[in-house]
């Protein structure tokens, strides 16, 4: 455990770094907000049928704010990740900004030309080049749009590809 | 006319029949190809390629129609192929030998010609291990029919419990279906074992053949199963092309599967008389140069010889077996006694898939994820697993890359 503690970042190992930077490892390791809220105003459960991951995100609302956003998931590094950024940059914003956040991230895998990454989430670009592995960051996303459309209690699930 | 001059179990010439493969011969992300992910698919070998372009080039023409010349050669090789499977599983005669899609397509065939005849009450058995297409056409059938499904149990180790699955096999069973080998686990099934028991019931018996037949001699006679499905594409040949072995006595009650031309014997609007086997069931024009090229990869395994590869195999397993143990956070899916080179494993702490991604950085491939064998993994408690699976073209030195690269992921995600 002596060399590559720096994440791969010497020449001997160049691995996965645009994929796995280090903010991505940090927030899979130590995934923020990550707790159930026992009375939440909106819940909603993403399942990607492909590779078994699963997420479920809690929003609180008051005044038309996202006042406090959670989740708890399985899944790989990409999808904690993913969600755990999510809660941060959700956290705070009203129900239609949040909405438009959501379908800008997932447009940006798609169009990254039309759909800017805010700054804060720019670690995911890196996903862009796995394809197989984009599902892994949106749906968290996708399951962010399912809970604030409604109802209360709400079911996203990421097809395998079509 | 059986290709094997020197089927002599000594160790291969790995750094020769690599040249075989051209494809094995290419850089990904920088380190070179490492494709350790046989069990899905494996490569093929330019006996192959050079048969399928061959027949493009020069036989082609439609099987069973034609008076002309090219239609008689492409029948020929067509026909030629047939014998040469005939040869690689011993069947009786080439009246059992059906060409498919796949062992997908194979099992289905079998599901739905066989379901005609089945009742409410009526009991399927297959084990806990299988792969999907050992499943879900039986889930259809008895939803069609009434039919139960049950289903033998396997141990931590990752074997069937024989004794448990036999006690499934009563009077009442109609067919009893088990993979050859695991494509979750690597083991080796006890079949032969398993069929005798469905015969003494009077049950038919269906093996799934697509994880053996490149890896294990398969002989269908001394199995005593009245079916055997697999796959070209699991055995250095191509892709859309499979084999069910049946029992000519048992194909023989089946009623067609699909309808259409090359299946009939006279067809009119007062009724239609159907062909004989195994044409009865290759509806429609087959796929000519897949199976000429599985002819040729029957033959390339019968030079290369499937004992050697058996025991070049499992030095590989030994091999990343004995390395990987010392992998901090490895877990083992099952630990068979009897197994093909495969090796199935989740890393605490680490999601398959990103193991699968890191070790992809390295040139490394293998497969990730549940391996169409989603029972298999709720029976070890995970949502997939990490899965290397070992081919006669692989090498020792491929093995320690994916243990290295394993390392890496290890160093990468640690807490
Ligand atoms: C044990 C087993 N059975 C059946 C299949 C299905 O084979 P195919 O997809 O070629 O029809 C596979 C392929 O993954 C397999 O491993």
């Amino acid at each position: 455990m002596s060399q590559g503690d720096r994440g791969g970042a010497t020449t001997a190992e160049p691995v996965a770094l645009d994929l796995y930077q280090q903010i991505v490892l940090e927030h899979s390791r130590r995934p923020q907000n990550f707790r159930r809220l026992d009375t939440p105003d909106r819940r909603a459960e993403g399942h990607n049928r492909l590779c078994g991951d699963k997420v479920t995100l809690y929003l609180r609302l008051a005044g038309g704010l996202l006042a406090e956003v959670t989740f708890e998931a399985a899944g790989c590094a990409i999808c904690l990740a993913s969600a755990s950024l999510l809660t941060e940059t959700a956290a705070g914003l009203s129900v239609g900004t949040a909405e438009r956040l959501a379908a800008g991230v997932i447009g940006h895998f798609d169009d990254p030309a039309a759909h800017a990454l805010p700054p804060a989430l720019a670690a995911l670009d890196g996903v862009r080049a796995y394809p197989s592995r984009i599902r892994c960051a949106t749906l968290p996303w996708q399951t962010l749009r399912q809970a604030l459309a409604g109802p209360a209690d709400a079911i996203a699930t990421t097809e395998p590809a079509e | 006319m059986n290709a094997s001059p020197r089927a002599i179990p000594g160790p291969l010439d790995v750094g020769r029949l690599r040249q075989d493969f051209p494809i094995l011969d290419q850089q990904v992300n920088g380190a070179p190809l490492a494709y350790l992910d046989n069990a899905a698919s494996t490569q093929r070998p330019l006996a192959v390629l050079d048969a399928m372009d061959h027949y493009y080039r020069h036989d082609h023409a439609n099987v069973h129609r034609g008076v002309h010349t090219l239609s008689h050669r492409a029948t020929d090789r067509y026909e030629h192929a047939r014998e040469l499977v005939r040869g690689f599983l011993n069947a009786a005669s080439i009246r059992e030998v059906i060409f498919t899609r796949g062992t997908t397509e194979a099992i289905n065939l079998v599901a739905y010609t066989l379901g005609q005849r089945l009742k409410a009450g009526d009991e399927i058995v297959v084990s806990e291990l299988e792969h999907h297409s050992n499943i879900v056409p039986w889930q259809m059938l008895c939803e069609r029919t009434g039919a139960v499904l049950r289903v033998g149990p396997i141990t931590d180790r990752g074997e069937i419990d024989v004794e448990a699955m036999l006690a499934l096999i009563t009077p009442a069973t109609r067919l009893v279906g088990v993979a050859h080998v695991s494509n979750a686990l690597g083991t080796v099934n006890p079949v032969a074992e398993i069929i005798a028991a469905a015969r003494r019931h009077g049950a038919l018996t269906l093996v799934d053949g697509a994880q053996a037949a490149a890896h294990v001699p398969v002989d269908v006679r001394a199995l005593g199963c009245d079916f055997y499905a697999l796959s070209g594409h699991k055995l250095h040949g191509p892709t859309g092309i499979g084999v069910l072995y049946g029992r000519e006595s048992v194909l023989e009650t089946l009623p067609p599967f699909q309808g259409g031309g090359d299946m009939i014997a006279t067809v009119s609007f007062r009724g239609t008389t159907y062909n004989e086997l195994p044409y009865r069931f290759e509806a429609g024009t087959p796929a000519i140069a897949e199976a000429i090229g599985l002819g040729a990869a029957i033959e390339y395994l019968g030079r290369v010889g499937l004992p050697a590869i058996a025991a070049h195999e499992e030095a590989l397993v030994d091999h990343a077996l004995a390395r990987l143990r010392d992998l901090p956070g490895i877990r083992f899916l099952g630990n068979p006694r009897q197994r093909v080179g495969l090796v199935s494993f989740n890393i605490d702490g680490i999601h398959p898939h990103d193991v699968g991604t890191v070790l992809d950085q390295r040139g490394v491939a293998v497969r990730a994820g549940h391996h169409c064998a989603m029972p298999v993994m709720e029976r070890f408690g995970v949502p997939g697993s990490v899965r290397a699976s070992f081919a006669l073209y692989n090498t020792r030195d491929e093995v320690d890359r994916l243990v290295e690269a394993l390392q890496l992921a290890v160093r990468m995600f640690a807490p």
